[in-house]
């Protein structure tokens, strides 16, 4: 029965999921490689529990790659797209063009006929846009300039695999087998068209995409909302990137780029968030099915049958694409750290290959004993990425900490700051500010690029990178400075940081941000004498501003909202040693609000009765029927 | 009748505890919108006693006389008010060889105690009179260049009615409107215990 087909798929799919991206998380390898393992685990050269409809799989799940894209866009304003033209034609073009000349030219050299070693060139010039941007996104990389630059090649690949795609049937010649006329590829509208007519087809298709963005989709999405149905706006959602999918793809434009225009077009839209939230689950499922596709598509008898010439074409192609990008990204001014993530990340083959390699074979450009192994090479160097970038950061990023260390220490020790702010966007910003502003040394640890440079245009000292990393702390000084102050934005990483801190340099006075109450408890229980929730002083002003506003004397409201301020810290001191450690979602939903519970339960009962109780009057009242002259007091 | 020229008043208010207040409350109520008086809370506009020193320099120049009114804290003023002349009366403005900007002025203070007026003598439990008792602040303003005049006192505020509250707050109102309209001769008040010990003679000029 189909159907039962289907979900003994879907069950192998899922339970190879479940089990190893937890596992290649806890081991620190990232999402995206624990899906490729899972894939080689049940591929048909491990367990064998899925066989050659692993290829329809992998087909069907690119579409999370669309979705990627659209996700990307919702996130992207289109001023700051505006900002990376220059490298995404620039540095995306010399990339794919320098690389498919290069590698062309090597295929040239081992004897094949130039057309095929051309057609070799464009194809794996091309990167995965997948596993590139999920591996940057979940390392938080994505607005470094290393991943924005990564980001923008990327962007012109997907630009560039529709002429190439135009091109390689141009590039047919007798030595291969001829296949049929257009193999895998779908009938466009733009087919037989003239060039003027395709190209106004084509601008007429993103024109629809922007006009109707901008236009339509807002009433519609008003109009579908109203309904309250929530399952009815997801299926909306769905519906318009499937829709947009479709058309680029009917004129002969890339669906992901496609999607991506609709997204940066929908960034300014209030449905933004709606439409994350409603895409992000399929995207994530799609893109997982994908990687473990790619893991479970890896020919292992093929590798086993020709160990050298598969491993020889691997590090020969990583090592060509990875000379080629470390000098594009050293031209385009990247500095040394960024430019080894830009390089690490875009080393490999990508997905398109896939679809190009096979494309070429039925266009009788390249023969099946040149396309066999070679898709092998494309996915076992998509399979290698996440490892390289993963010996990028804990291997050869360190390196180039301590290099940097070791040129800051030189002038370190007159100007060593006793202070450390590691985060340096809206939080820590105030901090910072009000600390220069009183010639307080600060020494700030940053991961987003352009405000690194912005810092140190106005002459703040400021490194790089992830401040739970212990080498970079180092650089940065806390061997020597007296306080740290976390202003991060992420919880896990606050508490990674603490603990770094505490381990390594117990002599730092700790001052943290707190992301709400379960992440104050964390932090106290990691330890911390003080936590700072980064919503309690603005709510608790907000609330004292209520209570004048509403005729209260301010010193009465004042130290009314002190009070309970002093109150609450005390419950949240309190309540964080009762924590048991609760290890189902269930109970830490019901936990938490016992916990609020609690909190109100203490809230009530005259909070604040006492605070006027040093210029109560009643008892000298009392007593002044009793005796005169009582000494003070009105 | 003297006609002299208007002068402006600023009541520097502090108390704390304002809605627990019997007495102070209704002193203020009775003053607080008059026409050429500034009635200035301190508490109100500093709870956090952070006090802005050159916006109350600012307002002091522009007022003939200041206007203390507090409640009788341990024998002196609530913390805010002694807050503010740390901070406001500086050395070089206030006081010092060119610390002008108060010279001239005049100083009252009102005040409430909870004891009962025969308490403040040599005799009483507070041992001191209200003279006595208030020299800091006198001194305070003579070294500001200053004219300080008899204290308005509500004695024994635990035990007066509402009514008697009431007059209370009529004759702080006649003083402020006197000390405004140029009505209280500093001639006459002096060797008054308290200003308000017989407010018509005083006024009736």
């Amino acid at each position: 029965m189909y159907g039962e087909g289907f979900f003994y798929q879907a069950l192998i799919y899922l339970a190879a999921a479940v089990v190893s991206v937890p596992i290649a998380k806890r081991l620190g390898l990232g999402s995206v490689l624990g899906y490729l393992l899972a894939g080689v685990a049940i591929g048909p050269f491990a367990l064998g529990l899925v066989g050659d409809e692993g290829q329809d799989v992998l087909h069907f799940a690119e579409f999370g790659v669309v979705m990627m894209l659209f996700l990307i866009g919702l996130e992207l304003q289109p001023s700051l797209l505006w900002r990376l033209r220059s490298s995404i034609l620039g540095l995306g073009g010399l990339q794919v063009g320098v690389s498919a000349v290069v590698i062309a030219g090597i295929a040239l050299g081992t004897g094949l006929d130039w057309r095929s070693a051309l057609a070799i060139g464009l194809v794996f010039s091309l990167s995965s846009t997948a596993i590139v941007l999920q591996t940057l996104q979940e390392k938080g990389l994505m607005k470094t300039s290393g991943g924005r630059s990564a980001f923008s090649v990327l962007l012109f690949q997907d630009l560039a695999v529709i002429p190439i795609l135009a091109m390689l049937p141009l590039l047919a010649h007798a030595g291969a087998a001829h296949g049929s006329g257009h193999g895998g590829h779908s009938t466009t509208w733009v087919e037989g068209l003239p060039g003027w007519a395709a190209t106004l087809v084509v601008a007429g298709a993103v024109a629809a995409i922007v006009v109707g963005g901008r236009l339509l989709v807002r009433p519609a999405f008003r109009f579908i909302a109203k309904a309250r149905v929530p399952e009815i706006f997801t299926a909306a959602a769905l519906l318009l990137v499937i829709g947009i999918a479709l058309l680029m793809t009917r004129v002969g434009l890339s669906p992901a780029l496609g999607t991506f225009l609709a997204g940066v077009v929908l960034a300014t839209s209030e449905y933004r968030h709606e439409l994350e939230g409603d895409i992000e689950p399929f995207k994530g499922l799609l893109l997982g099915l994908f990687f473990i596709s790619v893991g479970a598509s890896i020919d292992f008898a093929q590798i086993v049958g020709q160990p050298v010439l598969i491993v020889g074409l691997v590090v020969a192609l990583i090592t060509v694409k990875f000379i080629i990008l470390v000098i594009l990204g050293r031209v385009f001014g990247l500095a040394h750290d960024q430019n080894l993530l830009f390089s690490f990340a875009l080393a490999q083959a990508g997905e398109f290959a896939f679809v190009l390699l096979s494309f070429a074979t039925q266009q009788g450009v390249l023969s099946l004993e040149i396309t066999t192994p070679l898709v092998a090479v494309v996915a076992l160097t998509m399979a290698l990425t996440p490892l390289l970038m993963l010996i990028n950061e804990k291997f050869v990023q360190p390196r180039f900490g301590t290099r940097e260390k070791a040129v800051r220490e030189a002038d370190a020790i007159d100007e060593a700051n006793p202070v450390i702010i590691a985060g340096y966007g809206r939080f820590g910003t105030i901090i910072g500010r009000l600390l220069r502003a009183n010639d307080v040394g600060a020494t700030v640890l940053e991961i987003d690029s352009d405000q690194v440079d912005l810092l140190r245009k106005f002459g703040h000292k400021v490194f790089y990178g992830d401040a739970s990393r212990l080498d970079l702390l180092r650089a940065a000084g806390a061997d020597s400075a007296r306080v740290l102050v976390i202003a991060l934005d992420d919880p896990e990483r606050i508490l990674e940081l603490v603990e770094t801190a505490r381990k390594h340099f117990p002599h730092l006075q700790v001052l943290s941000r707190a992301i709400g109450r379960t992440h104050a408890y964390e932090l106290i229980e990691a330890g911390l004498d003080t936590v700072y929730r980064e919503t309690l002083d603005s709510s608790l002003r907000i609330g004292f501003d209520v209570m004048r506003e509403l005729g209260m004397p301010a010193f009465e409201a004042l130290r009314r909202t002190r009070r309970f301020r002093v109150h609450d810290e005390r419950a949240l001191r309190e309540l964080s040693g009762k924590r048991e450690d609760h290890k189902t979602f269930i109970h830490l939903v019901r936990q938490q609000s016992e916990e609020l519970e609690r909190v109100l339960a203490t809230d009530s009962g005259g909070l604040g009765s006492d605070v006027d109780a040093a210029w109560d009057t009643e008892g000298l009242q009392r007593e002044a029927g009793e005796e005169p002259g009582s000494p003070s007091k009105e | 009748m003297e006609a002299e020229a208007r002068s402006d008043v600023l009541i520097l208010f502090a108390h704390p505890a304002i809605r627990s207040s019997r007495v102070n409350r209704q002193l203020a109520g009775a003053v607080r919108d008059l026409e050429g008086v500034t009635f200035h809370d301190l508490y109100e506009a500093y709870p956090d006693l952070d006090i802005d020193v050159r916006r109350e320099q600012d307002l002091l120049p522009r007022h003939d006389v200041v206007v203390f009114q507090h409640p009788f804290f341990w024998y002196s003023t609530p913390a805010i008010l002694k807050e503010w002349q740390d901070l406001v009366l500086e050395h070089g403005w206030a006081y010092g060889h060119d610390g002008r900007a108060l010279e001239g002025k005049t100083l009252v203070s009102a005040i409430s105690t909870g004891g009962v007026e025969e308490a403040y003598c040599a005799q009483g439990s507070n041992r001191f009179s209200m003279r006595q008792l208030l020299a800091p602040i006198e001194q305070t303003a003579r070294l500001c260049g200053m004219k300080y005049l008899p204290p308005f006192v509500v004695h024994g505020t635990f035990r007066l009615s509402e009514g008697e509250i009431e007059g209370h707050a009529k004759d702080y109102r006649r003083l402020i409107e006197g000390l405004r309209d140029g009505r209280v001769p500093a001639a006459k008040t002096a060797g008054l215990t308290r200003i308000n010990s017989d407010l018509d003679a005083l006024l009736e000029a």
